[in-house]
């Protein structure tokens, strides 16, 4: 007997298969087992996490390059010879064998912590070979995501980075959480592999293992033991959805021939490729991040130089938007000394990075104005975390200075979305980052999964920001983009495109499906959906009335 | 006792891989071998958590030592890892 439960779809497409629930981590009982035999219990840990080893080092097999790494690194510390005496020791002294794993690890972590930077990262390695140990003496499931061999829909609570760095798309047919929102970490990734998701669903966790459940990202539902009927009926609609994909090419249009540029969102050179294959007009965003983090030296300008061109050369001429460092107390480096902040989301971040460090901002925009030259591209550049005009100056005047002569900055900041007539005054296009732009209007933490309703993008209040945005790029004669998790909403890049946004960034899977959504609309169907939107009480109506006014 | 002074050739130091490089190939030496900072208290080379902890960047300078047959030999080996810049 099937029956349906319902969430949020996040992530487009449908899938069917057996649900796998991730493994959750264990928890020691508050009362700890007398021991018998000291030396038993010591030989006991220490096999633990020798077969822990063992597990990571097949897994790293499995992996390649850098993740194989670092998998290779984390089971050499779980079979340290320091961490295997320190464990003896707590064993000999009495402790049973989980408790003394759990008790040495933590403080080889906490050693980790302290010292800060690069080794803090590696903190969260030695808390996953714990759980890892622990699950396996007190003989609970393993944690993390399942390999049961065979592909599967995975079922969880909520998924954390932690969680999903070696989920692998090939065997994960589709995720359904119980928590999580539109925003949320799960949503993202899902939409950045391509994985259909539900989310919000409140009773994915009755689910029961091997259970075979046809989910469907697009209308978040996830129906259990479906029928025969339900089966076919599932696969009738991926097969047509595959087919409206496959119908919608070429650049970004509206029905009636409203350009919107679709732009790929992208971390390196490596998704260039990706990008590319999806028919990205362009790089919406490239995010540099990934040359800063993770090491002890600031990246060299030469080094820089290098990546940046291969990014261009390889979008070939297409439109590519850099956007420079975007770091801070939450993404910390190594090499830019700051102080711990209490509330790192409103610190020293982003742009302003550049008050303590002013020598980082130069090396990189000099790297990519020679990246550009090197390739004979024109790059364009932009600043995250900018709030007021004469900040959008100051970067606009530092990047042409380098002679970068296209310059934007981020609208993230509530502040400058309400002086964005001032901002384009100073700067030639602007490019708008929901994710921190309704963070910091809802006062709500992008962490916070309680508060995923108020990170909504549909939020009126969040479109009435970005309709003062595209409305001060219309005056001015100059683009206002999004690249945000709502340019990948399909429905919601139709109400974007309704307010006069005039590129959308996403995800490369998430392209085709916002092409085909916009073919399907004219431009006045866009403006009314948004006129809906914006005037709505809740984010729920708001998408309700885009709906009505978008397939009538 | 062997000893040699060596400089940490890997521009993320002993850390990530050059780290595991490095643990790795001390636990394959016939002696046991230790790695310490100048003045530092020297450490189990064979354990990566001992190595990372030392926070040994590129540039600083690492004494390995190492006792019994075979020693010297052990310590240019490992002494050529911690010398070679991994990150190229």
């Amino acid at each position: 007997m099937s029956k349906t439960l319902h969430g949020l779809g996040v992530s487009a497409g449908s899938a069917t298969g057996p649900a796998r629930r991730l493994g959750t981590p264990p928890t020691l009982p508050g009362a700890e087992p007398p021991v018998a035999d000291t030396g038993a219990e010591a030989d006991r840990a220490v096999a633990a996490l020798e077969q822990v080893g063992e597990f990571l080092r097949d897994r790293a097999a499995a992996a390649s390059g850098q993740a194989a790494d670092i998998l290779a690194a984390e089971a050499m510390m779980a079979c340290d010879p320091a961490l295997a005496s320190q464990v003896r020791g707590l064993a000999a002294a009495g402790r049973p064998a989980a408790w003394a794993a759990s008790e040495a690890l933590a403080s080889y972590r906490a050693m980790l912590t302290a010292a800060g930077g690069y080794l803090a990262e590696r903190a969260a390695d030695l808390a996953d070979i714990a759980d890892r140990a622990v699950a396996l003496l007190l003989g609970q499931p393993m944690p993390g995501i399942p390999a049961p061999g065979h592909p599967f829909v995975l079922v969880a609570a909520d998924l954390a980075p932690a969680d999903t760095a070696t989920l692998d798309p090939a065997t994960v047919l589709a995720i359904v959480t119980e928590r999580g929102g539109p925003t949320s970490h799960t949503a993202i990734l899902a939409k950045t592999l391509g994985i259909p998701a539900v989310v919000s669903c409140p009773a994915a966790l009755t689910v029961a293992d091997g259970t075979v459940v046809a989910v469907d990202g697009t209308d978040g539902t996830v129906v259990v033991e479906p029928t025969a009927g339900q089966v076919e009926q599932a696969a009738r609609r991926a097969a047509e959805r595959a087919a409206r994909l496959a119908a919608a090419r070429g650049p970004g249009r509206t029905s009636d021939g409203h350009p919107v540029t679709l732009l790929a969102n992208i971390g390196g050179p490596a998704d260039v490729p990706a990008a590319i294959a999806a028919g990205a007009e362009g790089i919406g965003l490239l995010r540099t991040e990934f040359l800063f983090l993770d090491r002890h030296d600031e990246p060299a300008g030469a080094e820089q130089r290098a990546v940046y061109a291969e990014v261009l050369a390889g979008m070939g001429g297409r439109k590519v938007v850099v956007r420079t460092l975007d770091a801070g107390a939450d993404k910390p480096l190594a090499f830019a000394s700051q102080q711990a902040e209490p509330n790192p989301a409103l610190g020293i971040r982003g742009l302003r990075l550049d008050g303590l460090h002013p020598a980082l901002l130069d090396t990189q925009l000099e790297a990519l104005a020679l990246a550009a030259k090197d390739t004979g591209t024109d790059a364009w550049v932009m600043a995250p975390m900018v709030s007021t005009p004469a900040e959008a100056a100051a970067f606009a005047d530092r990047a042409r200075g380098h002679g970068l002569p296209v310059a934007g900055v981020m609208i993230e900041v509530p502040a400058a979305a309400l002086c964005a007539g001032q901002v384009f005054e100073q700067v030639d296009f602007v490019s708008i980052g929901t994710n921190d732009l309704s963070q910091y209007t809802f006062a709500a933490d992008r962490q916070a999964g309680a508060l995923a309703p108020l990170l909504d993008p549909w939020q009126p209040a969040l479109l009435q920001l970005i309709a003062m945005t595209a409305a001060a790029g219309r005056t001015t004669g100059k683009p206002a983009g999004v690249c945000g998790e709502a340019a990948s909403d399909p429905l919601l890049a139709l109400v974007l495109a309704g307010l006069g946004i005039t590129s959308l960034s996403m995800a490369p899977p998430a392209l085709a499906e916002v092409r085909a959504a916009l073919a399907d609309v004219t431009l006045a169907q866009c403006q009314a959906a948004a006129k809906a939107a914006l005037t709505a009480a809740t984010p729920a109506a708001a998408r309700a009335a885009a709906r009505a006014v978008a397939e009538a | 006792m062997a000893q040699r002074q060596v400089t940490v050739g890997s521009s993320v130091g002993l850390h990530a891989r050059p780290a595991s490089l490095f643990a790795q190939a001390a636990a394959k030496a016939p002696v046991p071998v230790f790695i310490a900072k100048p003045g530092g208290d020297p450490v189990d080379a064979r354990s990566i958590l001992s190595v990372i902890g030392l926070d040994a960047r590129g540039g600083d300078t690492v004494v390995l030592s190492a006792e019994g047959a075979g020693a010297e030999a052990v310590l240019d080996d490992l002494a050529a890892v911690v010398a070679a810049n991994h990150d190229a």
